[in-house]
């Protein structure tokens, strides 16, 4: 699945789609294929606070249970309600799936991110590590 | 099974194996002034006739044949004995955790059991495979609402066993969470509303209390859950007795219940092992510590039991799971299990009435003897009681030895400020000849010259 060109990505396997203030947060392909059927998502509530690099949730496989990393900090603004009844959205469309909207409060945490042809390199060492 | 220890040959081929010369050598990391010279002083070795003969008079100097009137947290009831019988079976007694659902599902179907008994008496949706007991199993069910609701404060009642208060701080000491206590009606013995009300703010996690509490008296849970709630708290009910629930209300209105299940079919055993059970509305599962059994079905369809989101216990999720346990009280909550099926629904309530007779006889008996009253009985009680007597309890309860009674616990250790005051259980076992004795032996104070 191709990583799309516009959005950013941590090195936690989240990506964010930037729309003016707004990012829009989910999880890479890679991520929903290594945690294999997902089954639960646990988000903060809308105005929690997230912060970069710090857990903002976890999603809950048949096998194991991952952190999700925030990439930039902010207020969360939306939670994707879809989620609650249907968490496996995630693995059928994972970079349309989101998980979370923020209203970033540092614009500059953006520019440490990777770009998905950066990711790609990323995932690719992990793989073959 | 052999406990014989190393012969002397392999010692030597031991020490040669690792280029050690001696014992002494491979010690001598130690500094000699931390090293033992000379021999353990332990008796010699003992023929299996004497060893029997020793424990024989150990156990003669167990005190047999008394009547006790001792409850407070530990409750003696009559244990069927097939409980034993099964329990002992060597596919239960000898069992590893079922990771193995393909190896082990007598012992999944039996906690599943468990699980769907403890759910259905308690009035929630869910129960799980059991705690360690019912203080660590409060302790951890204030950790849940902290994780539930993301607030680090805790309400708790007086009248919670002050034991399971005690495990609290322990947990809470290490966790940055501070908890207020909330005293008790001086009539009812009951929590006192308006001072649970202030209490409570915006901030409090979890309301903790205690029904029946440790006075033996039934709280108004429907009153404290408002309370609880029209804050966002969570609202905790600890049972210790959980025989109580042959006859009052499961406490539908609570978030979770924490239970002690050693009233079950669990002996004394000087203390322990008991079982202590969590009980929660399916909406909080995810954050329930312990582990859960599942029904599924396999793949040729047939009725199968698992063990279910373990994915957040400590073997697979580290650091990061809900709790530190990793394993339930399979044994013990086998116990539990099987009194609960000898017993049944009727057998449960049946017991409990009794258990509720034979106290208010007993409350009644001891309460209206000369210099004898009872404290907080302004509200109902199950099967304990608060007795206050004008002599000091350690001069009756010698009077009391003599009959083969002991009488009921002193609470002065746990709240100095009732004086002469303790607390009486009267279960099943105790007899109607008992209580009047006791009674007689109350009143029979020795008259001041």
């Amino acid at each position: 699945m191709p990583y799309p060109p516009n959005y950013r990505y941590t090195r936690e396997h989240e990506w964010i789609d930037l729309d003016g203030a707004i990012g829009t947060i989910g999880i890479t392909d890679y991520a929903q294929s290594s945690l294999g059927d997902i089954v639960y998502v646990d988000v903060p509530k809308v105005g929690d606070a997230v912060t970069a690099n710090a857990t903002f949730g976890s999603v809950e496989s048949v096998k194991a249970v991952s952190d999700l990393y925030s990439p930039v900090s902010g207020a969360v603004t939306a939670i994707n309600e879809e989620l609650k009844t249907a968490p496996d959205k995630i693995n059928e469309a994972p970079h349309t799936t989101w998980i979370i909207k923020v209203e970033l409060s540092n614009p500059a945490e953006l520019d440490v991110l990777l770009d998905a042809a950066a990711y790609e390199a990323f995932i690719s060492e992990e793989t073959s590590g | 099974m052999r406990y014989l220890p190393k012969s002397p040959a392999e010692r030597r081929q031991m020490l040669t194996e690792i280029g050690a010369a001696s014992i002494d050598s491979l010690f001598e990391v130690i500094p000699a002034e931390y090293r033992l010279n000379r021999d353990l002083d332990v008796p010699r070795q003992q023929a299996e006739s004497e060893i029997v003969d020793y424990f024989r008079a150990a156990a003669d100097k167990n005190a047999t044949g008394y009547a006790s009137f001792l409850g407070a947290g530990a409750y003696r009831h009559y244990r069927p004995v097939i409980i034993d019988s099964l329990v002992q079976r060597g596919e239960f007694l000898t069992s590893y955790t079922p990771y193995q659902a393909e190896i082990t599902q007598g012992t999944l179907q039996a906690i599943f059991e468990f699980q769907t008994m403890i759910a259905e008496l308690t009035g929630m949706d869910l129960a799980n495979a059991s705690m360690y007991d019912g203080s660590t199993g409060a302790a951890e069910a204030v950790m849940m609402a902290v994780r539930v609701t993301g607030r680090h404060k805790a309400v708790v009642a007086s009248t919670v066993h002050p034991e399971y208060r005690e495990v609290l701080s322990t947990y809470a000491k290490h966790q940055g969470l501070p908890s207020t206590l909330v005293p008790c009606d001086r009539e009812t013995g009951r929590i006192d509303l308006r001072a649970l009300e202030a209490e409570v703010t915006n901030e409090t996690a979890a309301v903790l209390v205690q029904s029946p509490n440790f006075f033996g008296v039934i709280e108004d849970i429907p009153a404290i859950a408002a309370i609880a709630h029209a804050k966002g708290s969570l609202l905790i009910v600890s049972i210790a007795e959980a025989v109580s629930l042959g006859v009052v209300r499961p406490p539908v209105e609570a978030d979770i219940v924490s239970m002690e299940a050693q009233s079950f079919g669990v002996a004394l055993s000087y203390g322990g092992p008991f079982c202590g059970v969590i009980a929660t509305k399916e909406q909080y599962v995810r954050q329930m510590p312990g582990r859960l059994v599942g029904q599924t079905v396999d793949g040729n369809g047939y009725r199968g039991f698992v063990l279910t989101l373990a994915t957040r216990e400590q073997h697979i999720r580290r650091e990061k799971a809900t709790s530190n346990i990793c394993t339930n009280q399979a044994l013990v909550a086998l116990m539990a299990t099987i009194f609960l099926t000898v017993y049944g629904k009727e057998g449960i309530r049946e017991l409990a009435e009794h258990n509720l007779a034979k106290a208010d006889y007993a409350a009644k008996t001891l309460g209206s003897q000369p210099g004898a009253k009872l404290l907080f009985n302004a509200a109902p009680h199950f099967h304990e009681f608060v007795l206050q007597t004008d002599e000091t309890p350690a001069t009756w309860s010698q009077r009391l030895m003599d009959e083969k009674i002991v009488g009921g616990i002193d609470l002065s250790r746990w709240y100095p400020e009732l004086k002469n005051a303790t607390l009486w259980c009267v279960t099943e076992v105790i007899t109607r000849e008992n209580i009047d004795t006791a009674a007689k032996v109350l009143a029979a104070a020795p008259v001041e010259a």
